[in-house]
């Protein structure tokens, strides 16, 4: 595509941080950018790592630009992954726009330099975790890369198959999977891991997400508690909070039990900007069985495994390989790239809402407000609370599960009472409403009181039972009985004034016309109910 | 024949009546349900012809076949789309019979007691009974002449609003006449008052007045109620048209009468409350008018309703693994079942997952959406009712609502302020990609914006269900 020199240009320069491959700009999000009226640049060399060359993006018709410095001072916004060095701060300039993760909670000194040089900074790991958001919410999909990628990474260095096999050479037991924290990497690991065929558990301190777990096809690991003190993990933005000592003890004492049978454990319990939480100790390695592999997703911050070095695949006396790798998503740079691309792709198209080339800033958006750090000479981080609420209000109900055989006992007998209190209370008022009906009422009448209240009695206890698809044919049957009246027609047609004979006449009419079109009706349409 | 052999026979029609309607708990014992009703009524009419009912036999039986023959018309002809209509219509003609039955026992009484003694033994049939009766018996007997008269009338009017209603010939919004519940209140205490009259005097002036003011409340009554609450209205009338048979069943002595109409009026009332609860609505505030304005300020619903065309919706559903389909009133109004039945077949013929999502007041009847599905050969296995289906919707790639509004609006469980807050809905919102066919971008029956429309996964895709399903059938492949 040619260059129209005026327009707005978006530049992807080659990262600089050490081993990063992914690239923020692939040829096929370049040609959405250019869509929404932008020209695309990208320094040369940028996508080679993610197994994008530079022809592939000059046949996207993007620009390529030979070094980074003429790149970050051609481009009016520039997208890239890692949070900028030192050195592309200092080249952020006056009305650029940089959009990347940025880490703002742990980078004053980025924000303070952004600030200065009066750039607009976008970060990527700030977007709402609310559902419009979704399509650009980076730290999910560079997550579910990681989460796979774990898996992969411990089949690598896991001398067995994850599948159990019987084969003529002999039996083969399936593999023990444990992953912890069921997060957006957790449930990829769970999903990847189920496939290959392992036996897959799962743990989360949020009871709420068994059920997400369960559909993944892992077993979720509950911890049985005495009291209902389960804390309510959930909050603004989906993360854990530290749960209370005993929780912790609790769930410390059940991966100990664990430990001794697992093959494979992936931890993924990660909070930003906290050192991760300690939940597999050195005891629990040491109990488990040599060629048994550990995948330490928490490893930039410490890992959640006491013995996890940073960076290093390392391998304890009993045989355990642990690995803290910290680029699980730029292991796989293509598939990565792919993603953060269109996430930034669909971070452009919301800034550009009139698919004109123009952005628009708008500061009034709960999304675009909120992944903004910093804009026109300002620090605007961290953001106000979105709107929207992130996630609808989780309502407690894991409390439910956790009841004990004698507290199910007692609320039986509890309901059982209730229900009988009910009963009685109603019978005695029935009754009495009868006696009180039979005091003044003549025998005659009585008689016919009587079979009136059985009746209803029989009604309400049938009804009850009939299934919803029903409820029309029920209709259609009732409607046709209930022309039963015609009896009281049929013995009244014989009377001797014509007037009688004239009225009854016609409720019998009418009410043929009823009984037959009732009972037709309802047979067709049951006719038509058939099972697969 | 004596009457010993009538009460037998009423004894196992009853029976039969009460197997026929436990009978449908299950879809398949049903089938055998409604012969049980037939063999019940056909002994019933038999045994009163030739036992009380035997005077100008040939007539009743010629009146009957007659009127069989007219049922059998419709009943055959009626679209399984307008089966609403059609049950409203006939509980208009039992509401109509009750009341002629009711004027008769009362000409019938005046008759009897204007006789001496010796005509008095003479008599025959109902006179013969009427003429058996003390003084107490006869005042018991004015009231419930009068009640079945009563609520005979209401039903009469009330099922005939109800039809046009539902027919689409009488306005579906909520009316009322200036004066509203007072009016309804009105001929209620005028009604009650010719009952006490009537009660002392015995006169037909009473009667007549009352039957007026019943026919007014009938029709005032369901004027005063929108279409979206129809499925509660017709199963009320329901109710009330069994009522109506069980006073008259006081009245003339009929045991049958009696058991039978307590069946269908408990019937009725149950299944109104079941409706009701579906809605979350009280039944009071559902029968005294409509939906009462909103408690305050209601969301604004912010965004646009971004419109797409069959082969965006044709190129979603190749590529899904699970689909819900959720229809509504307006897949019956543009009869799209059939096209709806041939979608699923298509779709699970590709092995995809295909399921449909019931609300309890989807459609005008209670069960609608059923029996419709069930007439364009869907399979009842994959028709699931709300409960069973609604938490499966975040792991269903796409939803498509077919002419529903409300029962799909998130504003139920968002918008405190809604008319319709609390009612339990289906939460299709939650699916990766949901698709609204829909004519136009108006409200539904209860006239409240649908924040469904506006969500970021929902399309629209606009025009009549039935075409917009014809264009959309041939690029499944």
């Amino acid at each position: 595509m040619p260059s129209w020199g005026d327009n707005v240009k978006i530049g992807t320069p080659k990262e600089t941080f050490e081993g990063e491959a992914r690239v923020a700009m692939t040829p096929e999000s370049a040609l959405q950018l250019q869509k929404l009226g932008y020209e695309c640049l990208i320094e040369t060399g940028a996508g080679s790592s993610a197994g994008f060359s530079d022809a592939v993006y000059e046949a996207a018709g993007v620009t390529v630009i030979k070094t980074a410095a003429a790149l970050w001072k051609e481009a009016d916004i520039v997208a890239k992954v890692r949070q900028p060095d030192t050195t592309e701060a200092k080249r952020l300039r006056e009305g650029q726009t940089l959009i990347s993760f940025f880490n703002p909670a742990g980078n004053e000194a980025g924000m303070e330099a952004a600030k200065k040089s009066g750039a607009n900074v976008i970060a990527m790991e700030m977007v709402p975790r609310i559902s419009r958001a979704q399509k650009m919410d980076a730290l999910s999909s560079m997550a579910n890369i990681a989460g796979y990628r774990a898996v992969i990474e411990a089949g690598n260095n896991f001398g067995r198959f994850f599948t159990g096999q019987v084969t003529a050479a002999g039996k083969v037991p399936p593999a023990k999977v444990l992953v912890v924290g069921a997060g957006v990497a957790g449930l990829a690991a769970i999903g990847t891991a189920t496939s290959l065929g392992a036996i897959t558990y799962a743990f989360d301190v949020r009871p709420e997400v068994a059920e997400q777990i369960e559909s993944m096809g892992a077993q979720f690991v509950f911890l049985e508690f005495d009291a209902s003190e389960l804390p309510d993990g959930a909050e603004t933005g989906g993360y854990a909070a530290p749960s209370t000592p005993e929780f912790q003890a609790k769930q410390l004492a059940k991966f100990r039990e664990l430990a001794p049978e697992i093959d494979i454990v992936i931890t993924t319990a990660l909070i930003p900007n906290r050192p991760a939480p300690v939940l597999w100790t050195k005891d629990m390695v040491e109990a488990m069985k040599p060629g048994s592999v550990i995948i330490d997703l928490a490893a930039e911050r410490g890992g959640n495994c006491e013995l996890t070095e940073m960076d290093k695949k390392i391998v304890t006396d009993n045989g355990v390989t642990i690995v803290g790798y910290t680029d699980f998503s730029s292991r796989m740079a293509a598939q990565s790239s792919t993603l953060y691309g269109n996430n930034i792709r669909h971070m452009m198209a919301d800034l550009t809402p009139g698919k004109d080339g123009v952005v628009n800033h708008n500061m009034e958006d709960d999304v675009i407000r909120g992944a903004t750090v910093t804009f026109d000479h300002e620090i605007t981080y961290p953001p106000p609370p979105p709107k929207v609420k992130a996630i609808a209000v989780q309502k407690p109900k894991a409390a439910v599960k956790e009841l004990t055989a004698e507290e199910k006992r007692a609320k039986e007998v509890a309901a059982f009472k209730a229900q009988t209190r009910n009963q009685v209370t109603l019978l005695t008022i029935g009754g009495a409403l009868l006696l009180g009906v039979g005091l003044v009422a003549p025998a005659s009448f009585m008689q016919h009181f009587i079979v009136f209240v059985l009746a209803v009695f029989v009604g309400f206890q049938v009804i009850w039972g009939v299934a919803h698809s029903l409820h029309t044919p029920l209709m259609a049957v009732t409607n046709a009985i209930s022309s039963i009246i015609i009896l009281g027609a049929v013995m009244q047609i014989g009377s001797g004034s014509y007037l009688v004979i004239l009225l009854s006449a016609l409720a019998v009419f009418m009410a043929g016309i009823n009984i037959f079109g009732g009972f037709l009706v309802t047979r067709r349409m049951l006719a038509m109910f058939q099972k697969s | 024949m004596d009457f010993g052999f009538t009460t037998a026979a009423y004894v196992v029609a009853a029976i039969l009546f009460i197997l026929s309607l436990g009978g449908l708990s299950g879809q398949e014992s049903a089938k055998r349900a409604v012969w049980y009703g037939i063999a019940g009524m056909a002994l019933a009419v038999a045994a009163t012809l030739i036992g009380p009912g035997s005077g100008l036999w040939i007539l009743s039986l010629v009146l009957i076949l007659a009127g069989g023959a007219i049922g059998y018309q419709l009943a055959t002809k009626v679209q399984m789309t307008q089966m609403p209509e059609l049950v409203a219509a006939m509980h208009s003609l039992v509401g109509l019979a009750a009341v002629f039955v009711g004027f008769n026992a009362h000409f019938e009484l005046g008759n009897v007691m204007a006789m001496d003694e010796a005509a008095k033994k003479a008599a025959e049939g109902f006179a013969a009974l009427l003429a058996k009766k003390d003084s107490v018996e006869i005042s018991i007997l004015r009231v419930e002449v009068f009640l079945g008269i009563f609520i005979g009338a209401v039903t009469f009017t009330g099922s005939v609003i109800a039809y046009g209603k539902l027919a689409g010939k009488v306005d579906t919004a909520a009316k009322k006449l200036p004066g509203g519940h007072m009016l309804n209140a009105a001929a209620a205490a005028l009604s009650l008052l010719c009952l006490v009259w009537y009660f002392n005097t015995g006169g037909f002036l009473p009667l007549f007045v009352m039957t007026l003011a019943a026919l007014f409340i009938g029709y005032h009554l369901i004027m005063g109620i929108g279409g979206a609450d129809m499925p509660v209205v017709v199963s009320m009338l329901n109710s009330y048209s069994g009522w109506a048979a069980a006073a008259i069943g006081f009245s003339l002595g009929n045991d049958l009468l009696i058991v039978v109409g307590a069946l269908v009026g408990s019937s009725g009332a149950i299944l109104s409350y079941i409706m009701c609860k579906a809605m979350n609505r009280s039944f009071v505030s559902v029968i005294l008018g409509g939906f009462g304005g909103p408690a305050g300020e209601q969301m604004a619903v912010e965004g646009e309703q971004i419109a797409i065309d069959s082969d965006g919706v044709a190129t979603a559903l190749n590529e899904a693994d699970s689909i819900i389909i959720i229809p509504g009133y307006g897949m019956a109004v543009a009869q799209a079942q059939s096209a709806v039945a041939e979608l699923t077949r298509k779709l699970r013929a590709k092995g995809k997952n295909v399921r449909f999502a019931i609300h309890p007041v989807a459609g005008r009847l209670p069960g609608h959406m059923n029996v419709l599905l069930a007439e364009a050969k869907v399979p009842y296995d994959i028709v699931l009712e709300m409960d069973e289906i609604n938490e499966d919707f975040p792991s269903t790639d796409v939803a498509i609502v077919i002419g529903s509004n409300d029962i799909v609006n998130p504003a139920a469980q968002d918008d405190p302020n809604s008319p319709i807050a609390g009612m339990p809905v289906l939460e299709c919102w939650k699916a990766k990609q949901v698709f609204v066919s829909k004519r136009g971008q108006g409200t539904g029956y209860s006239g409240i914006e649908n924040p469904l429309f506006f969500k970021d996964n929902t399309r629209m895709f606009y025009g009549d269900a039935k075409k917009s399903l014809d264009e959309l059938l041939p690029k499944i492949d």
